[in-house]
């Protein structure tokens, strides 16, 4: 059985339709990638899924949940965890206070061995441990961000963009670490990317959102293949 | 690092005098006087130059003064710089801790000496401040941590106020069963504004929070039979000393000056008012110092910053936000408790939207966030106007002056240093 399925949502801004019935479904232990054009919905479908906006109609389910109508703050403390686009770590408290945050709602028995393993996996954020989030650089904020995240132990993790407006060495680096996350922690992961070669390369399955709907979907390798993925996502940009 | 550029300062300096020059011609230099036949213009052109004078001089040499500081002191980094200006603030807070705890026995004992004789006046404004100083912090929890613009903060010390008054009046209770009672009205008046309108933000909050003040002052003026209207609440109970009053004598038992065989003296009352407001005072930041490093102190910082990210952490930003209206307004209850009891007589004029605007421009101006920031702005502000209340037609300019000067040097606050909740070597202990 599949962790998360969505099925037939539509999602408006107001009257503009921004999904036309989208069916996607993540299993458990995989790394799913959601790409596409700018606009194309799939920062839409993430927040639909986090219930912000609500889907008008289909539904979300979530190991066996219907979460479709859930407020927003319901739907993250299930085991599901965000890593929002553009970030959006709280700029004038410390890594550490935003890595607190992330675990507002977990077990405080458990805070000391997930924030060894949020430094296991990004060092810097140690070294960085009292600066304030807004001092960091780009990527180091992305890297605070999915530790936010981690730490309220989310078996289902949903990445926004985790490469937007990052220096390409540590768009490698932000990459081995969500591999990471997938292998040695095991959780599954929804990543939206627009940068869709890196995120093929990594994902096992992967959607190809045009429009608001799904137009095509396989093996991360096979669509990294197909000609009118490289010729529509991958001209030129290879990186 | 490049040497003083004199001519092109003087050059400078004659622009602004010129610019002044050209206000101060026809704002001082021409005056009307009523003469013997009607209105007189009266032509005084050396005031005027004599004035542009003085402010090219002036900013000539203001302009010296702060290159010459620029150059001697090399640019220091921002962690040294807010590790100096955490150690100066922790300094200036223990300092005004003492001044504030031996203020009454400083000035008693200086007036022995023939010092002065205006105690009892010091006194009063110490108490003022002091009351400024617990409505800041409470405010500070609001708009500070939480980061909710609220412009009618001075609904909650009204609502204390007059359930205070009500409470004590109708049944007679002591004050300190009446305190905790105006806390929780207050507290209770914050939920029920502020479960419709806190899905609003910033500009919109602040208009309906400021709305909300101008609708209870509304209401205390016309419910006349319930609140006095503008004639007000008089013959509030004064509080006693756990059940001494301070009397000459009392038919039920014995008075304050009784019990400890003192002369009588009104001076006691006003010392005991002035350590009240002072232990509320404390009270108010040693729970403010404390739920900063508790979750939900930190997940109200954390909404301050960005509303999205604490949803998408599981956080709910309605009830979060609720929780710190609520207790702001309960202390901003107990302040008004208190108000009460000191002025033994309450009218909606002391409840006006100016007090709302001075508040919040303590806060704003004592850097968003800081404890001892707000105590600077208060004994600034509501101290530095009550010293000069002899000047009355000057003090709301230079009220105005201060706030300029502090927004152009200082636009985060006075002392905008945020202190981390969490360290790596485990708490330590904030100082007030």
């Amino acid at each position: 059985m599949s962790m998360l399925t969505v099925s037939g949502v539509e999602t408006f801004y107001g009257a503009i339709q921004a999904l036309h019935g989208v069916d996607i479904h993540v299993d458990e232990g995989e790394i799913v990638t959601l790409i596409g054009a700018n606009g194309a919905g799939k920062s839409t479908l993430l927040m639909t899924i986090c219930g912000s906006p609500q889907a008008r109609t289909g539904s979300i389910v979530f190991e066996g949940e219907d979460i479709t109508a859930l407020p927003t703050h319901q739907i993250m403390r299930k085991g599901i965890s965000q890593s929002p686009e553009g970030r959006r770590i709280f700029p004038r408290m410390t890594v550490l206070e935003n890595l607190k945050m992330g675990a507002a709602f977990s077990e405080p028995a458990n805070f000391d061995t997930d924030l060894e393993q949020v430094y296991t996996l990004f060092p810097r954020l140690k070294e960085r441990a009292e600066q304030r989030g807004g001092t960091l650089s780009g990527g180091e904020q992305q890297m605070l961000a999915i530790g936010r995240a981690l730490m309220s132990r989310p078996r289902l993790l949903l990445l926004d963009e985790p490469s937007l407006g990052i220096a390409p060495m540590l768009v490698r680096q932000i990459f081995t670490a969500i591999k990471q996350i997938n292998v040695q922690q095991g959780v599954t992961i929804l990543l939206v990317e627009q940068n869709a070669y890196h995120a093929l390369r990594l994902a096992h399955r992967g959607y190809v959102l045009v429009n608001g709907t799904i137009q095509m979907t396989g093996a991360g390798k096979d669509l990294l293949e197909r000609p009118e993925i490289r010729a529509a996502y991958l001209e030129g940009g290879t990186s | 690092m490049a040497a003083i550029d004199y001519p092109q300062q003087a050059k400078e300096s004659l622009l602004a005098g010129i610019v002044a020059l050209a206000l101060t011609v026809p704002m001082m230099g021409l005056r009307t006087t009523s003469g013997q036949d009607g209105m007189v213009i009266d032509i005084r052109m050396g005031d005027a130059a004599l004035t542009a004078l003085g402010v090219a001089v002036g900013h000539f040499v203001i302009s010296l003064i702060r290159q010459a500081l620029q150059q001697r002191s090399p640019k220091e980094t921002k962690t040294e710089k807010s590790a100096r200006l955490k150690s100066v603030a922790i300094w200036i807070g223990w300092a005004s801790f003492a001044f504030a705890l031996t203020l009454p026995v400083t000035l008693n004992l200086t007036e022995n000496l023939g010092l002065h004789d205006k105690t009892r006046y010091y006194l009063d404004i110490g108490i003022l401040v002091l009351t400024y100083v617990m409505l800041g912090w409470g405010l500070n929890i609001v708009v500070g941590l939480a980061g909710l613009l609220d412009l009618g903060y001075v609904a909650f010390y009204a609502v204390g106020a007059y359930s205070y008054a009500l409470i004590a009046a109708h049944f007679g209770w002591s004050f300190w069963v009446c305190l905790p009672l105006a806390g929780l009205f207050a507290a209770f008046f914050g939920v029920i504004l502020g479960f419709p309108v806190l899905r609003l933000r910033g500009d919109y909050l602040a208009i309906v929070t400021l709305g909300f003040g101008e609708i209870v002052r509304v209401v205390l003026l016309n419910w006349y039979q319930f609140t006095g209207g503008p004639d007000g609440l008089s013959r509030i109970p004064r509080p006693d000393f756990f059940g001494l009053p301070f009397k000459r004598s009392s038919s039920e038992g014995e008075t304050f000056h009784q019990f400890f065989g003192l002369d009588y003296s009104s001076i006691h009352r006003i010392i005991f008012l002035y350590y009240l407001i002072f232990i509320l005072a404390l009270i108010t930041n040693a729970f403010t110092l404390r739920i900063r490093k508790l979750p939900v102190g930190r997940a109200w910082e954390a909404l301050r910053e960005d509303e999205i990210a604490c949803r998408s952490l599981g956080l709910n930003p309605t009830n979060t936000k609720l929780t710190a209206f609520a207790i702001g307004a309960m202390f901003g209850g107990f302040a008004g408790a208190f108000f009460a009891t000191r002025q033994g007589f309450i009218s909606p004029e002391s409840f006006t939207f100016i007090e709302s605007a001075v508040i919040l421009a303590i806060v704003v101006l004592g850097g968003m966030g800081s404890q001892i920031g707000v105590v600077i702005a208060a004994a600034v502000l509501i101290g530095g106007t009550e010293m000069f209340r002899g000047l009355e037609e000057f003090r709301m300019l230079a009220f105005g002056m201060a706030m300029v000067a502090i927004m152009v040097w200082k636009p985060r606050g006075l002392l905008a240093n945020r202190e981390p909740t969490v360290t790596l070597n485990g708490d330590k202990e904030a100082k007030p």
